[in-house]
């Protein structure tokens, strides 16, 4: 029986880093996932992990460090964040187009400039179409769970592809919780061995990585990539069925909070979910159907899944933790826009963006949009689309 | 031509040599052209090219191999010919 611990969302992927036990972790230290390295460098240094450290001179750095390490034939998993993920950009697509299972942690952290180290998704969200599975969580537990599950859904054989784990930035990177780690046994069974693919130090088969690929073959590959993505919803819901027979934890593709009856709902990623599942609890005891959707697996984008469970409603609040200087609307917005746009009814859809750069969401946030959904479910009108909330006007 | 269905996963590649099946000697825009009366057989000409594109056969230097010759000159500017004579010049590739 596991038992109930107290732990910072840091502490919690350290741990699933350990569990799995990396062959190699090629990292830089930043601001607010640090915590993930220097624990998880204290576990391989206390002979916890048998782990060869890379202490690189950049995020790119170590990027590449781990894209070298998974193709050489190891299991590899590493940790960043914001200017991090940012200057890692142009290896993540290496990463992912040739097919290599890393994990990493990301403490969602807002972008410079203006400089800022607090929680926000924008990184995430510029990460967001590089070729990786995104996997968000609420708190620390599901933070744990997730990077468990992680190196299964990347290292599974019909899929092969890194993934990112998302926990807010010092909401949930740094703030002790109440959590249930899995003991360490069953844990790293649940992991299990890793199987290469292809390695480099075959060298009884030998292969190359990372050909020029032109005109004549590139789009074979890119179709080929998309293909693999349409797999990983449904390897995703097998691995947490197969979780929950352990933890007793269910996931899915999506949390779906008192949304089955709802009128309107709130569809509202990590940590922010939290607060707002209280505030949807408060106004359905007034006798409003409100309900919340929360997304976990982000990237593939689960589009018919997230249409089919909001459909029904009335009006929807979308909240995105980033904004899109496209003069559109939030990442967020426009995914749950695509996904109702092919089902036969959809609900008038609102966008709020809230707590930029770690800007406190407050309850009175999510009691405003939702008197705000409760009125546009009445008479049909919206005075705006789009909206920063908790800002000074 | 393989189809999307059919391609390795990440394009790794799984037939060792199989560089030597992409003729990258389409690419050339200037060819090199041996004087073999001016060749001292100092294989510079070897040592510099970063294509395999010199054959040589008993220490001895022989024709350009030009299914790979990218026409990048290096052997041109090393060669040291005979008596102020290049052995080795470049022309226009449609000459």
């Amino acid at each position: 029986m596991a038992k109930k611990v107290a732990s910072t969302g840091n502490e919690a992927v350290a741990n699933a880093m350990r569990i799995a036990n990396p062959d190699v972790c090629g990292a830089y230290p930043i601001t607010p996932a640090t915590e993930i390295m220097q624990r998880f460098t204290s576990f391989v240094s206390n002979g916890k992990a048998k782990t060869e450290m890379v202490l690189a001179e950049s995020e790119h750095s170590a990027m590449s460090a781990c894209i070298g390490a998974a193709a050489a034939g190891g299991r590899v998993a590493t940790a960043t964040a914001s200017q991090g993920l940012a200057l890692m950009w142009e290896m993540l697509f290496i990463a992912s187009g040739l097919r290599l299972p890393i994990v990493m942690g990301v403490a969602n952290r807002a972008l410079a400039a203006p400089l800022n180290i607090h929680g926000d998704h924008s990184d995430g969200m510029g990460a967001r179409d590089c070729g990786w599975i995104h996997l968000y969580s609420e708190n620390a537990q599901e933070a744990f769970d997730n990077m468990l599950m992680a190196f299964r859904i990347a290292e599974h054989m019909d899929i092969r592809l890194p993934v990112m784990v998302g926990l807010d930035g010092f909401i949930t990177s740094h703030s002790i919780e109440t959590m249930e780690y899995l003991d360490d046994e069953t844990a790293a069974k649940f992991v299990g061995e890793y199987k290469a693919m292809k390695p480099l130090l075959d060298i009884k088969n030998p292969v190359s990585y990372g050909p020029l690929i032109l005109t004549d073959m590139y789009m074979e590959y890119r179709k080929a990539h998309d293909e693999v993505m349409k797999k990983v919803p449904g390897v995703v819901l097998e691995i947490a069925a197969e979780y929950e027979k352990l933890t007793g934890r269910k996931y899915g593709l999506f949390e779906t909070y008192r949304l089955e009856d709802a009128e309107i709902a709130v569809v509202v990623m990590s940590s922010a979910a939290g607060t707002t599942k209280d505030v949807v609890d408060a106004y359905r005891d007034k006798g409003v159907k409100v309900g919340l959707l929360k997304p976990r697996l982000f990237r593939p984008c689960p589009y018919e899944q997230l249409g089919a469970a909001l459909k029904h409603c009335k009006a929807v609040a979308v909240m995105d933790r980033a904004d899109c200087f496209g003069g559109s609307y939030g990442p967020l917005f426009q995914d749950i826009a695509s996904a109702l746009y092919t089902q036969p009814t959809k609900p008038v859809m609102i966008n709020k963006i809230y707590g930029l750069g770690g800007r406190d969401y407050m309850p009175d946030q999510a009691e405003k949009t939702i008197d705000e959904l409760i009125q546009i479910a009445k008479d049909g009108k919206v005075k705006s689309v789009k909206e920063y909330i908790g800002v000074r006007e | 031509m393989k189809t999307w269905k059919e391609v390795n996963p990440g394009a790794v590649v799984t037939e060792p040599g199989s560089a030597r099946k992409f003729k990258t000697g389409s690419w050339r825009a200037n060819k090199p052209k041996w004087i073999e009366e001016n060749c001292i057989h100092c294989l510079l000409c070897w040592v510099y090219c970063p294509d395999m594109s010199i054959k040589v056969k008993d220490g001895k230097r022989e024709a350009f191999d030009y299914d790979f010759c990218k026409g990048c000159g290096l052997c041109a500017l090393e060669c040291p010919g005979k008596k102020g004579q290049k052995a080795i010049v470049m022309e226009q590739e449609d000459k």
